[in-house]
């Protein structure tokens, strides 16, 4: 337990001393924005990450309007309106994303939903049959494939 | 049967049929969000004599087309003798847009090729293709009399879907 | 002549699969014994014949034989010899032989299991015999690859770069035995809803096999990510891609159904989950065959697209998970019931996280095939990316934690909740109160930090109060047999959970801290980052094998302290002129200095990609960790013993 703790101080001082030098902060505006754009040339790698021409241009316009004094909405939109949704890796929301933002929402509260009537029904259970438990052990120790119907 | 017991199957029967349809769907084909929209404004020096611009409204009043290509790409040159055979028929003009090349490349690439091209511009940086979303040379658009592009064909053309497919399009805007 | 001989014995492979297919499972309705009898040679046949083929297609590689298309395409006399061999699995046509290879592999190896009932021995065989002559008909008519070139090639193509690293040595394999691994966990799932034997036996069989195939999948992941993170070039780890996703679909399903299994086996529960939890992580492998090969999305690294393979593979999905679905919807009504549990028990414990693992899946899958769907749908496209996928998923994975760090502490059946309170609250007090400070101390001061490091400290003083748990009351002088008579299953998930919080680690100190920079470097010049300076010492022009590559000299100092010499380098590969990033790390286990040569924006400058990746080799380690336990696990003794009656 203590050579753990010790582990774990020597990497937080080691990160701490790496934090301190931060990079400027127009390039890690422009990696921000780009690494949410997608490239259309190669597909699925982000602007940032690309090595094709297009997406070197494109950096270097996203560098551009931020020195400009543009947002990062200003940039977004300028993108979409050339190239469409589809340069965007973080959808909006709106109609066509509906589905696939609300979706893990509706689906965890779905489950859930199962799984409470699913512990209900078992709660339910044992005050009809009060010594069901040992059958079912009993059951199992038979092991007898046809008891299973 | 239970019909819990069929939910499985029924959320798999969707999925399948979801699968079979996006068969028939290319993945890398990206509809333009310009259709319909006005073509960018741009202002770019002449292939053959750079000193003299060319612009949006020169075109005015046109239907014409706009042809991206480039002397470094390779399906360009399976589209090139399509376009060179389609232009003799004088049914349109075709400006081409030269995307980040060279001059010299350019010029040889028409000599030797042989010139579509009612114009040509040259785009070095490449500013005005990301204006106009190119992504993948060559790329065609059709722009009317007001200066909207009314229709966008990525890829190379081919004999076929000249005639399939663009050259309806630009009858129908000629007539209008 | 080999290459003929290759595809003779594929054809004969597949002549064996269809009677392994229909003469076992038709014997075991009859009861005829001699129908019986074939299944087990029948299985061992297949595979002889398909490792047959698949040596034909090796030696076509290694003695540089053009005719054939596939090594044409896919090879080059100048490629070394490892590289010639492992090309085999290099493109679609030979990683489909080698996914054969792997299901007759494992079909094989269920056949030397005699633990299993004759009956049922049959019937799981003659599914897995159904199963590989689909796959055998799919290789056969779509992707042979023992089709001539005529007249034959003078040189071969070459692999593509990117496979030509030891990392794709051992990936593909790695991950088809897993995906092809939960075939077995599938058949034996069809032959119970077949037989409608179903009791804890059948559990307990089946889980080897499970957490076997678990644990190579996992292993498959895991090469893959750190492949792509040396070979891509930018340092990124997993990109929520859809070819990763396809293999991150079964993983999470195949990881509930190894805990699902462990219910089913001591308590009897869960049963109908259980089998929809096999048929599922098979069926998402099948599924991610399909997404792979059938070209319906673009990937970093999709196979080249054939609508008609796509087609064939559709039908080969809709055959295998449809059929089994039918009879699932059929057969699983029967199969209610089982051992009783109350609201605080292990028991619930496993179905709240089943429950959870089955919507993250829902949701990843979802995340991929949604760019599809709109497609479908409308006009216009769009993206799902890493953005998405990481907004959803850490919210719906953190409860999957919390309730793994409880669930080893709950008894089966009934637990009192005061007590688990209890016992539970001062470490995970102390694990807020760590990962309060710790993020604060190291500057990830953010809710992911934050929460980050309290679940990875949960985590690691949890197992550690497990531990104490388990040795409490022996004296020192015995705590060794002590420790040594816990079952090696129990250690599986003790290391598997620790794995858990070590990738914890590592995730949120990678994200929270990494740091890069693209700077343009003269010979000669510095670069500051992240408290290292990088000097560019030259760059010189060096030749391999089969590429000529440009390759910087970079000097990594601290201080004055020389760290190492980095040696990225930019390869220009000549049978095909494609260019290649390699990058060079000083790794180390609290951070990763990474380099990467760019493009020359001028003829004497170098844009150089630096990168400071603090604890990323905590996400593998973890994953390794989490494999491990899997491998514990599966060599449980308990799965050994012969007897089919023991109590569960």
């Amino acid at each position: 337990m203590p050579r753990f703790l010790i582990a774990l101080l020597l990497a937080w001082s080691c990160l701490a001393q790496g934090a301190e030098v931060s990079e400027s902060s127009l390039d890690a505006r422009v990696s921000h924005i780009t690494e949410q754009l997608r490239c259309l040339v190669c597909q699925n790698e982000s602007i940032a990450e690309s090595q094709a021409d297009l997406a070197k241009d494109l950096r270097r316009q996203v560098r551009e309007m931020l020195t400009a004094g543009k947002s990062e909405k200003e940039v977004r939109d300028y993108m979409v309106e050339r190239y469409g949704d589809f340069v965007l890796y973080d959808p909006p929301l709106q109609t066509s994303t509906l589905l696939l933002w609300l979706s893990p929402a509706v689906l965890a509260i779905l489950a859930l939903g199962v799984f409470a009537r699913t512990l209900v029904r078992r709660r339910k259970a044992p005050a009809a049959t009060p010594d069901a438990a040992a059958l079912a052990k009993a059951r199992a120790l038979l092991a007898d494939p046809k008891d299973e119907k | 049967m239970k019909l819990k017991a069929l939910i499985p199957l029924i959320v798999f029967v969707a999925l399948a049929i979801l699968l079979g349809w996006s068969l028939r769907h290319d993945p890398r084909l990206i509809p333009s969000p310009l259709i319909n929209k006005p073509a960018p404004e741009f202002a770019l020096p002449v292939l053959h004599q750079p000193d003299t611009q060319m612009t949006l409204a020169d075109m005015r009043g046109k239907v014409w087309l706009l042809n991206v290509w480039a002397s470094w790409c390779v399906s360009c040159r399976d589209e090139h003798p399509v376009l060179l055979e389609f232009s003799k028929r004088q049914l349109i003009p075709i400006i081409g847009l030269d995307y980040k090349d060279k001059r010299d490349d350019a010029l040889a690439w028409l000599n030797q090729f042989g010139d579509p091209y009612t114009n040509s511009i040259m785009d070095t940086a490449g500013r005005v293709g990301i204006d106009f979303g190119v992504y993948g040379v060559p790329e065609t658009f059709l722009i009317d009399k007001q200066g909207r592009i009314r229709y966008k064909f990525t890829g190379p053309l081919n004999a076929d879907s000249l005639e399939h497919v663009l050259l309806p399009h630009i009858k129908e805007l000629q007539g209008a | 002549m080999i290459p003929e001989l290759g595809h003779f014995a594929l054809i004969l492979a597949l002549a064996i699969a269809l009677a392994l297919g229909v003469l076992p499972l038709w014997g075991a309705a009859r009861g005829d014994a001699a129908l019986l009898g074939i299944a087990r040679p029948a299985a061992r046949l297949q595979f002889a014949l398909v490792a047959g083929a698949f040596a034909c297609l090796a030696w076509a590689f290694a003695e540089n034989d053009f005719s054939v298309t596939y090594v044409a395409q896919h090879s080059n006399s100048h490629l070394p010899l490892i590289y010639r061999l492992t090309a085999v699995w290099g493109s679609h046509e030979g990683s489909l032989l080698l996914w054969g290879l792997m299901l007759t592999g494992w079909t094989a190896a269920v056949s030397f299991s005699r633990r299993l009932p004759e009956v049922f021995a049959a019937r799981v065989l003659g599914v897995l015999g159904l199963v590989n002559a689909g796959f055998l008909t799919f290789l056969l008519f779509t992707s042979n690859p023992f089709i001539r070139l005529l007249p034959g090639a003078a040189e071969g193509n070459d692999l593509n770069p990117l496979l030509q690293d030891p990392g794709m040595v051992a990936h593909p394999p790695l991950l088809y035995m897993g995906y092809v691994g939960f075939s077995v966990a599938f058949a034996f799932a069809i032959a119970a809803l077949l037989e409608g034997r179903f009791d804890a036996a059948w559990a307990r069989q089946s889980r080897p096999w499970t957490l076997t195939a678990w644990l190579f999948l996992t292993l498959g992941i895991t090469l893959g990510s750190g492949w792509a993170y040396y070979e891509l070039g930018w340092g990124g780890w997993w990109f929520w891609d859809p070819v990763e996703n396809a293999s991150f679909i079964p993983w999470l399903l195949g990881t509930a159904l190894i805990h699902s299994l462990a219910v089913t086996e001591k308590r009897g529960a869960f049963k109908g989950w259980t089998i929809l939890l096999a048929i599922g992580a098979f069926s998402a492998s099948l599924l991610g065959t399909f997404l792979v090969r059938s070209g319906v999305l673009t990937s970093v690294h999709a196979f080249a697209a054939d609508p008609s393979r796509g087609v064939f593979i559709l039908a080969l999905l809709v055959a295998v998970i449809g059929s089994s679905l039918l009879l699932y919807a059929w057969r699983v009504p029967r199969l209610e019931g089982g051992g009783l549990f109350s609201d605080v028990s292990r028991e619930t414990a496993l179905l709240i996280n089943n429950v959870l693992l089955a919507v993250v899946t829902a949701t990843v899958l979802l995340g991929t095939l949604y760019p599809l769907l709109i497609d479908v749908l409308g006009t216009t496209k769009l993206s799902v990316g890493p953005p998405y996928f990481e907004v959803v998923f850490v919210p719906l994975m953190t409860p999957v934690v919390v309730v793994m760090v409880v669930a080893p502490f709950l008894r089966w059946k009934r637990h009192a909740l005061p007590a688990i309170v209890r016992q539970l609250w001062l470490p995970f007090a102390a694990s807020l109160v760590i990962g309060l400070a710790g993020a604060w101390g190291v500057g990830v001061f953010s809710v992911r930090g934050v929460l980050g490091l309290s679940l990875a400290t949960w985590v690691f003083l949890a197992s550690l109060q497990l531990l104490q748990q388990r040795l409490r009351g022996t004296p020192a002088a015995s705590a060794v047999s002590r420790l040594a008579d816990i079952p090696a299953a129990w250690w599986g998930m003790w290391l598997a959970h620790i794995g858990i919080g070590v990738f914890i680690v590592g995730v949120t100190f990678v994200k929270g801290l990494e740091q890069n920079a693209d700077v343009a470097m003269k010979v000669g010049d510095s670069a500051q980052l992240a408290g290292y300076r990088f000097t560019l010492q030259g760059i010189d022009e060096i030749s391999g094998p089969n590429y000529t590559a440009i390759q910087g000299r970079v000097q990594l100092w601290r201080g004055n302290q020389l760290v190492s010499m980095l040696t990225p380098q930019k390869r220009v590969y000549t049978a095909n002129n494609m260019q290649m990033t390699e990058a060079s790390i000083d790794a180390g286990l609290f951070r990763d200095v990474y380099v990467s040569l760019g493009d020359a924006p001028t003829p004497d400058a170098w844009v150089l990609r630096l990168y400071y990746k603090p604890f990323v080799r905590w996400i593998w380690a973890g994953c390794l960790l989490m494999a491990l336990g899997g491998l514990c696990a599966a060599l449980d003794s308990r799965y050994r013993k012969r007897n089919k009656s023991e109590a569960a």
